[in-house]
């Protein structure tokens, strides 16, 4: 099979990210990937409701006295939201429309980037009070979750945008197809485990 | 590229080494770094037990020997054991399954790469201030307290390792997922294929949480954290947590592809079909969903409480129900068999015995009550000796004389592998079953030496001279793998006359690109149904001759595993040295920017035209 092969519209596959052998092997290589990472952010969680508020005798800080919920909505917000342009992206791949696709996974790459502006402006924030990594086995567990999750976004974003730099010019193939593919599979998982630290650090954290 | 053989010299032969994403030839390179490894643990155990031949002894000291212990048990499990089974499962299972080669041969490098430079890592610890000295469990609360760079080492080194084992764990998933030649439904896949599967699977669900412990002992040590400090809020039966989560499983996968192993040589060398086929498929499964259940069953002594302890211990008991039928299945499969006694047969009917034993010994030890007298004695050594020895150890053995002619197109001496096996199975036993009673006679695991009032002077030097005959049998195997290639005679394919299954019937020397046309399996035992039917062809294919597309070579694995290993000497002196933190940026920035390259650099492989194929005579 030729994988510079230029397809129209109407003959662009309904999976493209699955005709090819290397496809299909990229599509469940990286689905059982994430199985893996869910483990890896299952132990991390675990870890952090062992720590949870657990520090050197006195400690001032809890998650009562640390989380502010509006910052960490306005995060959640926009994360999400990211996730849904990506759809949208992966949409336009379906339906062979380049620009579009383009277009939503720049906008998704923004929107990454907001989250991570003000994730960072987040741990600022909390060392400026004293509450740095090695403060607590509290703070090393709390900053290594969240922190975890932050390395991810980073990734993902670095991911997209050479995918999006890379194929400038040279439109779909079934070669890059699974690639975006991937790329927006790993930002979906991203906001997954985004909604779950949401819930379990911050929400259970400050209401619970 | 040419599919025709030349005589290469040395620095091109090295680079095609150092490129391929040949499984065949990756299964070579994990099974010479792997033999290395366990010379190289297997020299520690011989220290331990010089050192505990005679009572007061003073050949190593102390601290010495808590090095020693630490490395053996560390490099036999993950740079021995388990790189040497990688080995034979890249060597069979894509040949096996009558796949071109594994779902990602580009990954299929990275994983290997990443083990090699690893296991060189924790290894360079002996001549860079001191070896990691905390057992190989390296509990947080004495691994903490550890001075000098010891577990750093550990931590760093398996982190590397572990990550090129995880790779493998994905890739070898999804080749069985997905790359089966026609005809080959799950339920016809060999056994050998099948415990790569599940222990595949328990690869990608164990090893994170390995991954998420050694980061936090990486980030306690080195960079601030307070995971394990109990003065700071943490809590170090995390560590032991995180450590048996990962840790039992870990026993699984390297036990389910020993079992794979000697289902294929019963059913070889007994001539007939494996005995119960889906009960051993299902019997592997379950073991495999069950090893995930029972890791508190290492840490009874802990304190979880009566109600944990024994959910525990019921759950660490149901194991032995699939692994008894597993048992009783080999045993009915040899029944009635024109049984035919070559050295892999040797070592499978030595396996059974021996398993059974340490199987014994396991229940015994699930039963919490009991496991409070035996805890963290001898019994406990001579427990995992004899179902890792017993177990793993003898099915390497066996699958290095049954796969070396698959793999080298020669065959191993028979009269030397008696001779080996001999040596080995009785020092094997003669060191380890004593070692019971050492335990119940009250000798503590991991002591350096005992005084000579204590009565444990007699089963201690049994027990070291049953290691130097263990020794011996290494020694005599060298010697017939060094014989055996500089004879080096051609033995053509199906050399064991009995080959069951479709890794006998390729053409010797395998050609690079496997089958030269996709076979059809048309059962269980797809080849021997050939052989049965009087198939002159070998096998009947399920394609006409056609181009076939392979992968290209590649540096790239090789230099991001060479970045993580420049950014591990940086994390390792990080807070101590000034430039630790420009090597650890250094190395990441290697790693990315070989990855980028990759994502960057289409890579679209190569063809081998229907003419080439034709005119080959490798094919036939």
């Amino acid at each position: 099979m030729d994988l510079n092969k230029k397809y129209t519209p109407q003959t662009w596959p309904d999976h493209p990210e699955q005709v090819t052998m290397e496809g299909k092997n990229k599509f469940l290589g990286f689905w059982l990937f994430l199985g893996g990472e869910t483990v890896l952010f299952a132990s991390l969680f675990a870890t952090y409701l062992a720590l949870k508020n657990k520090g050197p005798s006195g400690m001032e800080f809890s998650t009562q006295t640390l989380f502010e919920l509006p910052l960490v909505f306005i995060m959640t917000m926009i994360l999400l939201t990211s996730s849904l342009t990506s759809v949208y992206a992966m949409y336009h791949m379906k339906n062979h429309n380049f620009k579009g696709m383009q277009l939503w996974l720049g906008i998704t790459v923004v929107l990454g980037l907001a989250f991570l502006a003000l994730e960072i402006y987040e741990f600022n924030h909390y060392v400026h009070l004293g509450f740095n990594y090695s403060q607590s086995a509290f703070s090393s567990a709390f900053f290594t979750l969240v922190g975890t999750h932050g390395i991810h976004v980073v990734v993902g974003l670095v991911w997209i945008i050479l995918l999006i730099v890379r194929n400038a010019k040279r439109g779909f193939s079934l070669y890059n197809a699974p690639k975006y593919y991937t790329a927006s599979l790993y930002w979906h998982f991203i906001d997954v485990v985004w909604v779950f630290i949401f819930t379990v650090v911050y929400l259970m954290g400050v209401v619970g | 590229m040419s599919s025709i053989a030349q005589k290469k010299g040395f620095g091109a032969t090295l680079w095609d080494y150092l490129t391929t994403v040949d499984h065949k030839k990756i299964a070579v390179m994990y099974l010479i770094a792997g033999g290395l490894f366990f010379v190289i643990g297997g020299i520690e155990a011989m220290l331990i037990r010089i050192q505990l031949a005679k009572p007061d002894n003073d050949f190593v000291s102390a601290g010495l020997f808590n090095e020693i212990i630490t490395m053996h048990g560390t490099t036999m499990i993950f740079l021995a054991a388990m790189p040497i089974l990688f080995g034979f499962m890249n060597a069979v299972m894509p040949l096996q399954i009558g796949a071109r080669d594994v779902a990602f041969p580009f990954l299929n490098s990275l994983g290997f790469w990443l083990f090699l430079f690893g296991g060189i890592f924790l290894n360079l610890s002996w001549f860079m201030g001191g070896a990691p000295d905390a057992g190989w469990t390296s509990y947080a609360s004495l691994s903490l307290a550890s001075p000098g760079h010891g577990i750093d080492f550990y931590a760093i080194g398996l982190q590397i390792a572990g990550a090129g084992t995880y790779i493998g764990g994905i890739n070898f998933l999804v080749t069985i997922i997905n790359m089966r030649a026609p005809g080959m439904t799950y339920m016809r896949m060999p056994l050998m294929t099948w415990t790569t599967f599940v222990a595949s699977a328990l690869i990608l669900f164990a090893f994170p949480p390995l991954t998420i412990g050694l980061f936090f002992l990486i980030l306690d040590r080195m960079f601030g954290g307070n995971f394990f400090d109990h003065t700071m809020g943490g809590n170090t039966i995390i560590w032991e947590h995180l450590f048996w989560i990962f840790g039992h499983p870990e026993v699984y996968i390297l036990i389910l592809p020993a079992f794979g192993i000697f289902s294929e040589i019963f059913a070889i060398f007994a001539r007939k079909r494996l005995f119960g086929y889906s009960s051993m498929v299902f019997a592997t499964v379950l073991i495999g969903f069950l090893g995930f259940m029972v890791w508190a069953h290492h840490m009874f002594t802990v304190g979880l409480g009566p109600t944990a302890n024994a959910i525990f211990a019921v759950a660490t008991m149901a194991i032995a129900v699939p692994t008894g039928m597993k048992i009783f299945n080999w045993l009915l499969t040899i029944w009635g068999g024109s049984i035919k006694v070559t050295v892999p047969m040797l070592y499978a009917l030595a396996f059974i015995p021996s398993f059974v034993a340490g199987g014994v010994t396991g229940v015994m030890q699930g039963a919490a009550p009991l496991d409070y007298q035996l805890h963290d004695s001898y019994f406990i050594v001579a427990h995992f000796h004899y179902v890792i020895v017993g177990g793993v150890v003898l099915a390497i053995l066996a699958a290095l004389h049954l796969y070396w002619p698959l793999m080298f197109n020669q065959m191993l001496s028979e009269k030397l592998g008696k001779w080996t096996f001999w040596f080995f199975f009785i020092g094997f036993h003669m060191t380890f079953f004593i070692q019971h009673f050492l335990g119940l006679m009250g000798m503590p695991r991991r002591v350096f030496t005992f005084g000579a009032d204590q009565g444990w002077d007699l089963f201690n030097l049994i027990s070291s001279v049953g290691a130097f005959f263990m020794a011996a049998g290494v020694i005599i195997l060298v010697v017939n793998i060094i014989i055996t290639a500089v004879k080096n005679v051609p033995v053509g394919n199906d050399p064991w006359e009995d080959g069951r299954t479709l890794e006998w019937a390729i053409p010797q020397p395998v050609p690079f690109y496997n089958f030269k046309q996709t076979p059809l399996v048309r059962g269980l035992d797809t080849f021997w149904i050939e052989k049965q039917e009087g198939n002159k062809e070998g096998m009947t294919y399920a394609e006409p001759l056609s181009d076939i597309h392979m992968p290209n070579n590649s540096f790239i694995p090789f230099m991001m595993t060479v970045g993580l290993f420049i950014a591990g000497f940086g994390a390792l002196y990080n807070g101590e040295k000034e430039w630790a933190v420009p090597v650890l940026v250094l190395g990441l920035a290697i790693t990315v920017a070989s990855m980028a390259v990759r994502s960057v650099k289409d890579d679209h492989g190569f063809h081998i035209h229907k003419e080439d194929l034709m005119n080959e005579k490798g094919g036939k």
